[in-house]
This record gives C-alpha cells, structure tokens and sequence, in this order.
C-alpha cells in the first residue's frame, strides 16, 4: 500500500540529494542541476498532496498543478539566466569553478 | 543705510571683483549714500524705528533685529559713515596701484555696514554680531597684504586679543540675560533692579563687559595688537584702528552705561585702567621711531582719556572726547599716509624731515591734528580734554595728575614727531624728492582739518551733542594743561631740535614696557601646560580608550566576522545548510 | 498504481539523482538527470497529474537539459574533471545533507496524513489540462501574467549578458 508518506520521503530524499550536490560539487553548472533536483523534489510533494486533496466532485485539486505548472515556468527562466551568467562569467575568468570566483568577501 | 554697505560689500565680492573701478565706484556711492542717510536722519527726529523678531522663545529668550535712535547713536552715526566717507576717497588715490583694490573696498564697506550695525543695534545679540563682525573685517583689513608676514601676524594678534575681550563681553552679555531675562536694552533698563540687587554679580557683569571694550579699544592689558595694526593700509588705519572701530568699546560702554553707573567697583576699575592706559600709551609714544606707530600709541593713549571719562560717569566727557578724537586722529593718520605715499612708504620718522616746505597742504592738515590732539586752544582737542581733566578734578585727584602727566607726554611726542618729520634737514633720498600727494587724498585732509580745529567750539558742538558743562571748574584746570602743553612742546624742542637721530634711549619705553616679552613668557608657562596636559588627554584618553577602543572593538569584532566571510559559494552554502538544519531542531524537535 | 511501479520509479530517480551530483563529468550528470526527470514525469502520471508530468518531459527532459548540454558543449569542460576533492569539506558537507534528510523523514513520520492511502478518484483525469486551462486563466490570470513577464525580462536578460563587449 503506498501512502502520502512514501511520496514524501522520496520526494525529502530528493531534496537532499539536490541540496548535498549544491554542497558538495564546485563545478557551477552541476550546482545548477542540483538546484533543479531540488526544485523538482517540491514539485513531487505538491503533485503528491494534490492527488491527495480530492474535492467533493472527486478530482483532484487542480491548485497544487497549476503552481507546479508556475514553478516549472520560473525555473525554466531562471536556468536560462543562469547558464547565461555562466557563460559570460567563463568569458571572463575561463572558469566554472566556484573556488576560483571568491572576489564577494571583504 | 545700513544696508547700501552691506549690498555693496556683497555686490562687490561676489560680482565684480575683476572689475576693480567699478567696485570702488560702487563701495564709495554706498557709503556716500549712507552718510547722506545719516545726515537726514540726524536732522529729523520722528523716525520710527522697524523691528523684526528674529529669534524669539517664548519667556525665555527674545533677540529681535531693532533699531535704536537716540542722540548717542545720531552721534555716532554721524561720525561714523563721515569719517567713512571721507576714508573712502582717500582710499581712492591710496590705494591706486594695489592688485587686491576690490577686496579692499569690499571690507570696508562691510566694515561700514558691521560698525552702522554696532551703532544701531538695540540689542545685545545683534550687538555682538556686530561687534564680530567689525572684528572680523578688521582682521581682513590688517592683513590686507597678507602677503608680508609681518601683516599676516599682525592680522592674528589683533584677532586674536580682541578675542579675549569678546569672550568676557559674551560672558557678561549671558550673566545680564540671566539676571534680567532680556538681551534688549530697554528692557534691560526696566528690569534694571533684578541686577543691580546684587552688587557683586553686577560689578563682574559690568567688568566683563568692560573686557569687550578693553579688548576692542586697546586698553590695557589688551592693548598691544592696536600698534602691530598699523602693518594694514594706512586709511584702515584712520578709519578703523583711529576714529571708530576703537571707538566702539567707548560706545558699547555709553550705551550700556545704565548698568556700570551701577557698580561702584566697576566704574573706578574702568577709570583707573584708562589712566593707566594713557599714561602707559603716552611713555611709550615717545620712543617710536615709526611714523604710524607713534600715533596707535597715542590712540591708546586718548582712549585712556576716554575711558577716564567713563570711569567717571561722565558719558558726555566721553563722547566730546570720541567726537573730537575721532576728526583730529583721522586726520593725523590720513597727514601720515599722505607723507608716506610721498616718501615712497617710508615709515620711519628719522629718515624724514624738512618736508614742510615740499608738503605744505599736508604740513597744515598735520599742525592741525597736532594741535588739536596736543590740546592747543582753541583747536578740538583743548575742549574735550579740558572737560575730562576738569571731571578727574573734581571727582579723583590722583587720576588727574597722571592725566596732566599724561598731557604733558602728550605734547612732548607730538612735538617730537612733528620736529623730526616737518623741520631739520631731509635725512634720506626720498625726503628730499618729496612731491605733494594728488587732490582726492588732501581734500579729505582738508575737510578734516576743518573739524579738528572747529568741533570743539562749544557752538559747533551743541548741535550735535550734549557738551559736559565746566561751569563751576576754575580756571586752574585749563591752566595746568595749557602749562603741561608748553612744557612738553618745549622740552621736546630744546631736545630735538637739531637732532638727525634720537638723543633719547629709554628701553624700558622703546621695548614697549616688555609686555609683548610678558605675554609671550606667560602663554609659554600656561599654555604650554595647559596644552600638554590636554593632549595628554586627548591622546591618551579621548583617543586612546574611547575612539581607539571603540574602533578597535569594532575591528576586531570584524575580523572575527570575517572569517565566516571566504567567498567560497560552498562554504555559504554549508552554513545556510546548518543554519536551516539548526531552526528546524529548535522549531520541530526541541 | 501498482506499489512495485512506484518503487521501481521511486528508486530509479533517487539512484539517477544521485548520479548527477556523483558523476565528475558534467555530461554524464546532466544524462543522469534527465533519467531521473523521466522517472519523476512517472511518479507524476502515477499519481493521476498527466498533463503535469507531460510538461516535465517536454520542459525538462526536453528543453531544459538541452540547453545544459548545449552550454557544456560550448565552454568544453572536460578539462576540468581533475580536482583534488576536499574531504573534510565534503564530509561536512554530507553530515549537513544526512541531518537535513533524517529531520525531514522524522517530520513526515510526526505527520499524522502520511499514514494514509490515498482516497479513490471519482473520475478519470484525462481532461486536467481543461481543468488546469480553467484554473490558469479564470483565478490565477494575474500570476500568469507576471510569468509572462518574467520570462520576457529573463529573454532579454540572457541577450545581453551573452552579447560579446564590444572592443
């Protein structure tokens, strides 16, 4: 029998990963991918408690889809600014690497 | 009136700098524009008088901009935007080849517009505004060729001193608030019996006030930035540091006579430092060698005489004596400044002589302001300081013989001066090329002549103001300086009278008494530690334990800071990690 | 959905997941990862979201980890696969990741909702993407606007930052 509590452990779980590669990896455009692991671990949990959620005609709440439908907007947009500055940025330093790009401290 | 001196001052500084004839047209039509305002206003009395609030809390503390009109202040007024007048048109010729022409007519006319403000003022804020500001222009004045050092110098310690004068006047000016609640002088005057209740209060009042004056009007102690005053232009000199701005200090204390009339104490610590003061001028007067520093000891001198009158409690004496003084010292120091022009600004008097037959108009224009400051009747002279003499007569006969002695110093360096400059053969290349200085500067001499030797007349001088009556004196007091007179002229004659160089050496006089060598031994031995010691605390203390420690807490709280600053996007990225993991332990789990 | 199609999925987007953030070659991770987007389009149809977990294909799967192979393509970053790791900040690091993960497994287990099945559907949900059309357009009209607009401003964004300076 699988529960909300499964979908929402993969989806912690999934959160985790994403927020360990933010963590561990220095390479900026990995970090990006693990940025998007994490985004989607939110759309599992949300999607989960959509179907959750059945209203009194017996659908699903359409709600959480259409934030998940938003989130996955945005984090497109924001993938493409990102990789934009990661571009312009290896122009510039000839680098992806985080450890090389420590000039924002006093 | 008051305001055509101070347009054309501003005028001048902002606008037309460059244009050097055009400022001094403008700065002399001001104050041509002023004296003929003076003039009519003397003439009517009915004129209301306008006042503004300027800064008003209420039952506390109310300085209006107000104007006073009495007949002291048409008086001064009168003198004041006069000699001004005729100052400035001398100034015209003096002053014809300088490169700072604009800056200088642009100080004097704010002179004139701060000395109208003095004069006019109702009240003892705005007074002191004044008061400051004609210290302050006076500054500039002095310094006018800043470029020599001695002048720059001079500028500082004329600042300077009248500054210690100022302070006591401030502090007087605070204690008469506090007892009275009223800066204005007619509501100073109706509260009067809050002050004058307590005598010892009032007595340090009226001294401190009379520090404001000293200061200004060069009395002992502070008398020694007037001579070093002279580095300025000669018609500064005449206008500011002889007929008025000196002047002010008798003024302020005329006008605040209401309160040291007061104070016993106040009045014989004024009359005794004036008699020390014109004794002191006067020694001191006889051993100069410069031309103009002879007459700044012998203004020190007859503002002595000024103060006497005062300490006497005798304002009219002293306004006589101020009015007179005024027209015949003008005129002594505009006679110098022609003579020096016309020696190429030569200054000392040895290396005169026998100009009386190459500079007769300014020769005349000098016997005149001679006689008149020596006190030869009938000329001005004579009749103010009779009055004075005839005052100490009668109230204190101590201060009356050092004023006869006075006089008699009084008449010996005048001589003197007038010996070794006009007579005897010409003693240097200049003197023998001497060329009689151009009209606009000898018709101001001219004018001035014509007062010194008629403002005394009882019937000239009634118009303007109220002559001290001498009805019951006898006559052994015109007697007595007409007597010290002839002996002084007489006794510097038969010692100067061939002489190419000085016969008489009193160091004590020349080296100026060993003030100037006094003040500088006493800032040494206060100042010195007074300024060790404060630095000391502001190193150690202020510096060391407050700005420093709290800085350096500062740093290092900083630097601690710091270290979680690496700019490692991984290590920020740990620490928001640990931070989300901690909020979640204290929120859910705690 | 059957529970051995779930765990299937389950397992196969956590193991890809971790893929992405265990490969050091970028390509290899961003392969990982739209193996593991699959997998999550899976949960997402097993859990009646069909339009949603379409998108994800197409947005993800499709145009997002293109644009990332694109890029790595573009700077050539194989270069960069030679680092010396830095063991105690890593180990940090995955400390922090096990904390975070117990805390949020020990919050679901607090959660009294996570024992429960999912109630049954009481029709089919083939047509969300009316239902989602109706939603976007009829309550969410100002929030859709707003993405609108940030996806233009992100367009011209990535233009200029992308443009070469001019020498």
């Amino acid at each position: 029998m699988i529960t909300l509590g499964h979908y929402l452990t993969v989806s912690g779980m999934l959160f985790t990963i994403g927020f360990a590669g933010v963590m561990l990896r220095r390479n900026i455009i990995v970090i990006l991918m693990a940025l998007e692991l994490m985004l989607n671990a939110a759309n599992l949990s949300l999607v989960a408690f959509s179907r959750f959620h059945v209203d009194p005609t017996g659908a699903p709440n359409y709600n959480a889809q259409v934030f998940v439908f938003f989130i996955i907007t945005v984090a497109a947009a924001e993938v493409a600014v990102g990789l934009a500055i990661v571009v312009a940025l290896f122009r510039l330093r000839q680098t992806t690497h985080v450890e090389d790009i420590t000039t924002l401290k006093f | 009136m008051l305001l055509l001196p101070f347009g054309s001052a501003a005028v001048i500084t902002l606008f037309t700098r460059r244009w050097k004839n055009l400022s001094i047209f403008i700065s002399v039509a001001a104050v041509l524009g002023s004296f003929l305002c003076s003039c009519l206003i003397f003439q009517r009395t009915d004129i209301s008088t306008p006042e503004w609030n300027w800064i008003y809390i209420r039952g506390i503390f109310h300085a209006p901009i107000g104007f006073i009109l009495d007949d002291l202040s048409r008086l001064m007024l009168l003198v004041v935007s006069g000699v001004g007048s005729l100052i400035h048109i001398y100034s015209l010729d003096y002053m014809r080849d300088d490169a700072g022409k604009s800056r200088y007519f642009a100080a004097l006319s704010l002179f004139m517009f701060a000395m109208l403000g003095i004069v006019l003022a109702n009240n003892f804020v705005m007074m002191f505004i004044f008061w400051e500001l004609v210290g302050f222009t006076s500054y500039v004045l002095i310094g006018h060729w800043f470029e020599r050092d001695s002048a720059a110098e001079a500028a500082k310690k004329a600042f300077i001193t009248t500054r210690i004068g100022d302070f006591g006047l401030m502090i007087g000016i605070l204690m008469v608030w506090m007892a009275t609640g009223s800066v204005v002088f007619d509501d100073i005057v109706a509260h009067l019996s809050k002050i004058t209740s307590n005598p010892g209060y009032l007595t340090i009042a009226a001294v401190l006030i009379f520090c404001g004056a000293a200061g200004k009007s060069a009395q002992f102690p502070l008398h020694v930035w007037l001579p070093d005053a002279m580095e300025g232009p000669t018609p500064v000199s005449a206008l500011i540091h002889a007929a008025t701005m000196v002047a002010a200090g008798v003024y302020l204390l005329v006008r605040v006579a209401f309160l040291i009339h007061a104070s016993q104490t106040a009045l014989m610590t004024i009359a005794w430092i004036g008699t020390i003061t014109a004794l002191l001028g006067g020694l001191i007067a006889t051993q100069q060698s410069d031309i103009k520093r002879i007459l700044a000891y012998s203004t020190i001198s007859q503002l002595g005489y000024m103060f006497i009158a005062v300490g006497l409690a005798s304002d009219e004496a002293a306004m006589f004596h101020l009015f007179t003084h005024a027209f015949f010292k003008a005129l002594l120091f505009l006679a110098a400044g022609s003579v020096i022009v016309a020696l190429h600004h030569e200054q000392n008097i040895w290396q005169m002589g026998g100009l009386s037959s190459k500079l007769k108009l300014t020769f005349v224009a000098f016997i005149v302001g001679g006689f008149a400051l020596m006190g030869v009747p009938p000329f001005s002279g004579f009749f103010s300081k009779d009055a004075i003499l005839a005052l100490a007569y009668q109230r204190n006969l101590p201060i009356f013989a050092i004023g006869l002695t006075t006089a008699f110093l009084t008449a010996f360096y005048v001589s003197r001066q007038l010996i070794v400059v006009f007579f005897g053969k010409p003693r240097s290349e200049s003197a023998r090329t001497a060329r009689e200085s151009p009209l606009v500067m000898v018709v101001p001499l001219l004018i001035l002549a014509f007062f010194a030797l008629t403002a005394g007349f009882r019937a000239i001088a009634k118009k303007v103001l109220v002559v001290p009556h001498e009805g019951e004196t006898t006559l052994i007091v015109p007697m007595l300086a007409i007597a010290a007179l002839l002996a002084g002229a007489g006794f510097a004659f038969w010692i100067y009278r061939n002489s190419d160089r000085e016969v008489v050496h009193v160091d004590l006089f020349r080296r100026l008494f060993y003030i100037d060598e006094f003040y500088a031994w006493l800032i040494d031995h206060t100042q010195e530690l007074l300024a060790r010691v404060a630095a000391f605390l502001d190193r150690s203390v202020v510096d060391g334990a407050a700005v420093r420690g709290a800085s350096g807490a500062t740093v290092q709280f900083g630097s601690l800071l710091r270290l979680f600053q690496v700019g490692n996007l991984q290590a920020y990225a740990f620490l928001f990690g640990l931070g989300i993991v901690a909020l979640i332990y204290f929120v859910i789990f705690h | 959905m059957s529970p051995t199609l779930f765990w299937i999925f389950a397992l196969m987007m956590l193991v890809f997941g971790a893929a992405v953030i265990v490969n050091r070659n970028p390509v290899a991770s961003a392969l990982s990862l739209v193996v593991c987007f699959l997998a999550l389009s899976a949960l997402f149809m097993s859990l009646d979201a069909y339009f949603i977990g379409i998108i994800q294909v197409l947005v993800y799967a499709g145009a997002i980890m293109v644009l990332f192979l694109f890029i790595i393509m573009l700077l050539d970053l194989r270069a960069e696969e030679l680092r010396k790791i830095n063991w105690i900040a890593s180990a940090g690091g995955a400390l922090v990741a096990l904390a975070l993960m117990i805390q949020i497994i020990a919050v679901i287990e607090r959660l009294p909702l996570a024992k429960q099945p999912f109630p049954p559907l009481a029709r089919s949900t083939s047509d969300d993407v009316h239902h989602i059309g109706m939603l976007l357009f009829r309550n969410y009209t100002l929030p859709f606007q707003i993405i609108g607009i940030v996806i233009l401003v992100a367009t011209v964004g990535v233009v200029m930052l992308s443009r070469r300076e001019r020498q």
